[in-house]
């Protein structure tokens, strides 16, 4: 019950205090609310883009879930993201000739393999040498994008950017399908509405998912029992990387086109307020994710008829976190007043 | 509720015993005297003025101290400096150490309490430890002492130490609440025992007018017959079932070699932190020794846990709450962990959910354990269902080696004499039993050898102890106490 009420509570909570930045920068708090809703869900387009922005977050958010269940936090989506993005530009962008019925799961295994091992290097660090896997894993954001930026202005370079450090595009027959017309859904979110299905029935009917349970809830336990937690948490943090990378393949196929820089406003990291939101249970995250794409998409929406900034999307969503994070505290205690 | 409507008085120099068995509510009654916790109603008064309720600096001013079951010790610095600690007001810039320093070899001279100031905490036996948990609340100018279960820790000889101790407080004119399970100790300690059951007092006995007897009644409801260990059936020639050898693990554990035969109890006795974790961890296949090996009829056992469950050694780890079962898990998945992968419950990746819960309702069936439902989580069963969880998912297998840890650890008389009566069925059908346990009267009662655990070194095991010399083995003095090689 409580895992229910809490984000509710806490998004509720936000709302109300976020009424404040809404008051001082000059609009009207009612107004400025409806704008937003209808900005994120009040039309076709809107309900399309706020989907689109939508489905690389469900892949990120359940990124988080699956590595914060286990007790592995994983900061690193961001990187890993951009990793699988660059790996699917790799395969998809031309270099490779083969059948496209061929190329295509080659394109989305490839970028679920480059999230995967990317996360896999703190992860035996974690295992083997107990390094804190927090700063580990945000650090290596920084070197991905950095390497990523090497590539983009040098091998894998569009020849026909006029000097601008983009990737060659990918190829049209590999592309993801639009799921509607004049929209920018993609099948992208079919996958991630997919693999949030099968980590659930991973996480409730299979061995491995009992495995994580256990490990995420008692380590030790578990280890008492007989399961090798330091196999389960590395078959965890591949499952995680690969999720983050399917989210950049996801991006850049089916929704840029083509790998820049500026692909992602922050995904990977957005992912894991959107796990919290979702009491890390993989079927709450699809719900958070478009609760989050809703505030972002209805914030650029409203911003563009009244004089509140966008920012006001982040302030949203990170005092969500907070207020999430405070109210599943509260949940487990009675304040009394003496 | 767990404290009703008790009302007590306690005269001046008189020790009152609480007696109760585990989860009665003694703890919570003293704790609500010294302000740990709030009544919901009632009030307390000492020495005829009311006590503040939920500060215990207050219960320290009107002269409460109290020792707890658990030491309020800081490891790393000096007695002098324990004793210290939040009796000067924060805002004196010069402290004063020579006074206190003086001022508590003069308190311990006053009661016979030898100890070194700047002795550190961690340096100390556990009976010293105690030494100066008491000195600390005499420092304060306590007039009324609580001892949480003191004897739980120490040594017979220990014992008699604190009781001499207790009758010098007593003779200067202070009152002492005494909290125990013992009967031998109230009986032979206190003026008068108060019994709490069920949060209730339900009896307040002159000392010198009840007898063993009546307490056990009146602690647990019923009369309860413990189980009787028959003489052991199977003798000598068959070759021991479980070998231990020259094992050394994680520091602690220096060097433990010992045999135990089929049908046989092994009982490990000795004061806690002296390297039994250790040996239960290695015996359990969570700890890999530093040297020596473990041997299950004849076969060398690998240091993972898998390699124990898989060769048919049952665990009772000490830990019940936090390393024996997943608390957030459901009871049914934590009575099949330790065999989650064997092909009856996982097929192909898939979880055999059907079959994990028939097992388990077998486990709930044939072990008693009382819960609210297969799918509860494991951590809203009492202490002692959890146990009796624990043992029932290991028993069920027949298992041919057991090793139990502090298997009756805060249980009451009822969980105590079931699982030791699980324990002696096991012996019976041949299992060896590797007891560990603080309680001498648990391992008089089930062990057919008892060895001695001392400074990381097992002695030699023996089958007639007398409590006179278990005690100085356990204090690590006189010949019983040299390991067997």
């Amino acid at each position: 019950m409580i895992a229910i009420a809490a984000p509710f509570a806490a998004v509720a909570f936000t709302l109300i205090a976020c009424a404040a930045l809404v008051v001082w920068a000059g609009a009207p708090v009612g107004h400025a609310y409806v704008l937003l809703f209808e900005g994120a869900f009040g039309s076709r387009f809107a309900i399309a883009e706020t989907l689109t922005r939508a489905t690389p977050l469900i892949l990120t958010g359940l990124a988080a879930a699956v590595a914060f269940r286990a007790h592995f936090y994983n900061i690193g989506a961001e990187g890993q993201l951009y990793l699988g993005a660059l790996a699917a530009v790799a395969v998809g962008g031309g270099a490779i000739s083969a059948p496209p019925a061929l190329l295509f799961p080659l394109m989305i295994v490839a970028g679920a393999v480059a999230g995967g091992l990317f996360l896999l290097v703190p992860a035996l660090a974690k295992t083997r040498l107990g390094v804190d896997e927090v700063v580990t894993t945000l650090l290596l954001n920084f070197i991905s994008l950095l390497f990523v930026s090497m590539m983009l202005d040098g091998p894998m370079k569009d020849p026909l950017s006029m000097g601008w450090p983009q990737s060659v595009g990918i190829v049209p027959e590999l592309t993801f399908g639009k799921l509607l017309e004049r929209s920018r859904v993609h099948s992208g979110l079919v996958i991630a509405v997919v693999f949030a299905v099968l980590l659930w029935i991973v996480n409730a009917r299979t061995t491995f998912g009992y495995e994580m349970r256990a490990v995420g809830a008692n380590a030790r336990a578990a280890r008492f029992a007989g399961i090798s937690v330091n196999t389960v948490m590395l078959k965890t943090a591949l499952l995680s990387g690969a999720l983050a990378g399917l989210a950049g393949v996801g991006e850049v196929a089916g929704r840029a086109g083509y790998l820049t820089l500026d692909m992602s406003p922050g995904y990977g990291y957005s992912g894991i307020v959107i796990a919290m939101l979702a009491g890390l249970n993989p079927l709450g995250v699809v719900l958070a994710a478009v609760f989050v794409a809703g505030i972002i998409v209805g914030a650029d929406s409203m911003s563009r008829a009244i004089a509140v900034p966008t920012y006001l999307a982040d302030v949203i969503v990170a005092v969500s976190l907070l207020s999430m994070l405070v109210a599943t505290m509260l949940a487990r205690y009675k304040v009394r007043w003496s | 509720m767990a404290n009703d409507a008790i009302t007590l008085d306690l005269a001046q120099g008189e020790v009152l015993a609480l007696l109760g068995e585990n989860g009665a509510g003694k703890s919570t009654l003293v704790s609500v005297l010294f302000g740990h916790y709030v009544a919901d109603s009632g009030s307390i008064q000492v020495f005829g003025r009311p006590l503040p309720p939920g500060n215990p600096k207050a219960a320290l001013a009107a002269g409460i101290g109290m020792v707890h079951q658990h030491f309020t010790l800081a490891d790393n610095l000096s007695v002098l400096d324990n004793i210290l600690i939040g009796t000067e007001p924060l805002w004196r810039p010069l402290s004063h150490r020579r006074e206190a320093r003086a001022r508590l070899l003069q308190t311990s001279r006053q009661f016979g309490l030898t100890v070194n100031p700047d002795a550190r905490i961690a340096d100390l036996s556990v009976g010293e430890r105690q030494r100066v948990e008491i000195l600390k609340a005499l420092y304060r100018g306590a007039r009324i002492l609580i001892l949480d279960e003191p004897t739980a820790v120490l040594t017979p000889q220990e014992v008699e130490a604190l009781f001499a101790t207790l009758k010098t407080l007593v003779a200067d004119g202070l009152s002492i609440i005494f909290i125990s399970h013992k009967l031998d100790e109230v009986l032979s300690v206190s003026r008068r025992v108060a019994v709490l059951r069920q949060g209730k007092l339900v009896a307040m006995r002159e000392a010198n007018a009840t007898s063993k007897a009546e307490l056990a009644e009146l602690m647990v409801g019923r009369r309860i017959d413990a189980p009787v260990r028959a003489p052991r059936e199977i003798e000598g020639s068959l070759a021991a079932r479980l070998s231990v050898t020259g094992l050394a693990a994680g520091g602690k554990l220096k060097h433990a070699t010992f045999e135990v035969g089929r049908g046989e109890i092994f009982g490990i006795a000795g004061v806690s932190g002296n390297g039994q974790a250790q040996l239960a961890d290695a015996l359990c296949g969570l700890l890999t020794p530093t040297s020596g090996e473990i041997r299950l009829d004849g076969r060398t056992l690998a240091a993972l846990p898998r390699a124990f469950i898989g060769a048919g050694v049952a665990r009772v780890p000490e830990d019940r709450g936090t390393v024996g079962i997943v608390g957030d898990l459901a009871i049914w998945e934590n009575a099949i962990s330790e065999h989650y992968r064997d092909p009856q419950f996982s097929r192909y990746g898939w979880r055999q959910r059907g079959a994990a819960k028939d097992q388990a309702k077998r486990i709930v069936e044939q072990f008693d354990v009382r819960c609210s439902g297969l799918d509860a989580p494991a951590r809203s069963m009492s202490g002692g269902n959890i146990q009796k969880l624990i043992l029932g998912r290991a028993l069920v297998r027949e298992p041919i080696a057991i090793i139990a840890n502090q298997p009756t650890w805060g249980l009451d008389v009822g969980a105590v004499a079931y699982i030791h009566s699980q324990l002696l069925a096991a012996r019976a059908r041949g299992a060896a039993v590797v007891l560990i346990s603080e309680d001498l009267d648990e391992l008089f009662a089930m062990a057919d050898r008892i060895a001695v655990m001392f400074h990381g070194t097992l002695s030699e095991a023996k089958a007639d102890w007398t409590i006179a010399e278990i005690g100085l083995a356990m204090a690590g003095i006189g010949e019983a106490a040299h390991a067997s090689s």
